[in-house]
């Protein structure tokens, strides 16, 4: 404990950093996943290629990927683009099936309705498809936000900092207590992004809770 | 004035859903599509706002081919009612009855206040404004269903099978409902079902359908039952079996109405109307 109070500067500045690392990646996952996830779901002969190209990229092991970056991109190796690339590229292969069956799963009845009423290809995509397939890309986004918050530790070992700088100095002083912190750091990031992301869902999608309470009232009124 | 000139669909799969299909739908009544599930009706429905381009003939609305026509701008000035209501689940019903008009560029709280007006339309309370669909009975959403087919006051109306899953007793009340909006409003109606009883209760003109669009007959409830053009008609409408010869059974007293097939099928009564309706009335929502 009196670690943590007279490291507590470092703490919170890896704090920042790891946060500042995170972010991007999930955001920039989500924006590039959904359109993939879209033409997944739309384009039938493009469907198995984008799948199997996410789940291909997931398999790329982390180290490999961080150190083959700068070559590709010609950034430096110290470079934090790195892992923010490194980390998008993993976010759009976690996301991107979840994104096709999110498109999947909104009803043919709604969007044949509102095709009947008069939305045009574009709106119907930004006020109807997108927004119906916001529950399940919400659930997605919220495992791509726990996976890159523990991923983006990975970046300590090419130096770039996070609170993975624990983990790393810990071992090497072996002193749990800085192991220990370091994991706390990580798992309260991933928990208030969590909550986070949960609470948008509530502001976004305030119908789809709606439909979950009618649902389970339903279930309670059946057993 | 909607006319069918020999119009056929083939879907890209090679079934020929609607083989040269000929009628002319008279302005401002009911023209009730019936036939069994599969007859083509949905697909006759849909070429009308150009959901489903013809393969064959053409369609016109007061002279102009539809093909000719903008398909999203000719769906937009066409009410549409489904079967499952079609609401978009992610909006209240005040935003799904305002949703066309927004769409077409009225101010929302311009269509708000008419979208109001429309539920009072349809018999629904205005405090159910706020409600999302799933919040909503079967009937009531069949309801805003049709206040949002009405809402950028169309001419023409299609309905697709829009009381199929609603209980009976809703239904009946929903019917009556629609028979007294188009009283008041009369439009152009094209409502597709496969109950018979639905279809001359509600049609001015019937065309009871054969698998692939096949006009089996049309015309009015009356003439359709008066003279059915075959027997796949008058199996249709039930006259074959008899359930639409009614005779005064002895055997249950002097008021009591039988049909061929030994069913009680009503009571005679003084005057019309009598005590219709009134189980109806008292339907729960
Ligand atoms: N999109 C489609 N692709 C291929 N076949 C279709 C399509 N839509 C309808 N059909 C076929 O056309 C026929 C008529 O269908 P439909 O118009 O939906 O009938 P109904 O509404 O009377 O039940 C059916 O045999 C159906 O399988
Ligand atoms: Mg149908």
């Amino acid at each position: 404990m009196t670690w943590v109070l007279a490291n507590f500067g470092q703490i919170w500045r890896l704090t920042l950093d790891h946060i500042a690392l995170s972010v991007p990646p999930i955001l920039l996952g989500f924006l590039i996943a959904v359109p993939l996830g879209w033409i997944a779901h739309r384009y039938a002969p493009f469907r198995g290629a984008i799948l199997t190209l996410g789940g291909l990229l997931y398999t790329i092991p982390g180290i490999a990927l961080f150190l083959s970056l700068p070559v590709i991109l010609g950034t430096r190796i110290l470079d934090p683009i790195n892992v923010v690339v490194g980390m998008t590229i993993y976010a759009v292969a976690l996301l991107v099936r979840t994104a096709a069956d999110a498109f999947d799963a909104v009803s043919g009845d709604v969007r044949q309705s509102s095709v009947a009423i008069g939305y045009g290809p574009v709106r119907r995509f930004f006020e109807v498809e997108l927004p119906l397939a916001g529950p399940v890309l919400l659930s997605g986004l919220r495992v791509v936000s726990a996976s890159t918050v523990s991923l983006v530790t990975i970046g300590s070992l090419i130096g770039v900092s996070s609170l993975g700088y624990f983990f790393l100095n810990g071992l090497n002083r072996r002193f749990p207590t800085e192991i220990f912190t370091g994991i706390v750091g990580v798992i309260v990031i991933a928990v208030v992004f969590d909550l986070l992301l949960v609470l948008i869902g509530r502001l976004l999608l305030p119908w789809a809770h709606v439909a979950r309470q009618r649902e389970r009232r339903g279930r309670g009124a059946a057993a | 004035m909607i006319a069918f000139e020999g119009v056929s669909k083939r879907f890209p799969d090679g079934s020929l859903a609607v083989d040269d299909f000929t009628l002319t739908i008279p302005s401002r009544s009911t023209t009730v599509l019936v036939g069994s599930s599969g007859s083509g009706k949905t697909t006759l429905l849909r070429m009308i706002n150009r959901m489903v381009d013809p393969t064959g003939g053409r369609i016109t609305i007061d002279g102009d081919d539809v093909a000719k026509l903008d398909p999203v701008k000719l769906r937009r000035r066409i009410g549409y009612v489904m079967q499952n209501s079609g609401l978009l689940p992610h909006r209240t019903v005040i935003d799904n009855v305002a949703n066309v008009p927004i769409l077409d560029g009225v101010k929302k709280s311009e269509a708000h206040a008419h979208a109001l007006e429309l539920l009072d339309t349809v018999g629904l309370d205005r405090s159910l404004a706020k409600r999302y669909p799933a919040q909503l009975s079967g009937g009531q959403q069949q309801r805003v269903g049709v206040a949002r087919g009405l809402a950028v006051d169309p001419n023409i109306l299609l309905m697709d099978e829009p009381f199929g899953a609603v209980d009976p007793l809703v239904r009946d009340e929903l019917q009556q409902e629609l028979l007294r909006i188009q009283r008041e409003l009369s439009k152009t109606i094209v409502f597709v079902t496969h109950d018979i009883d639905e279809a001359f209760l509600l049609g001015d003109q019937v065309v009871i359908l054969r698998t692939g669009g096949i006009v089996a007959q049309a015309g009015t409830p009356a003439e359709i039952l008066a003279n059915p053009a075959d027997e796949f008609v008058a199996s249709f409408v039930g006259a074959e079996r008899g359930r639409r010869a009614l005779h005064i059974d002895a055997e249950h007293g002097d008021r009591v109405l039988v049909d061929g097939t030994g069913r009680v099928a009503g009571v005679l009564t003084d005057g019309p109307g009598g005590m219709a309706g009134t189980a109806a009335g008292s339907a729960p929502e």
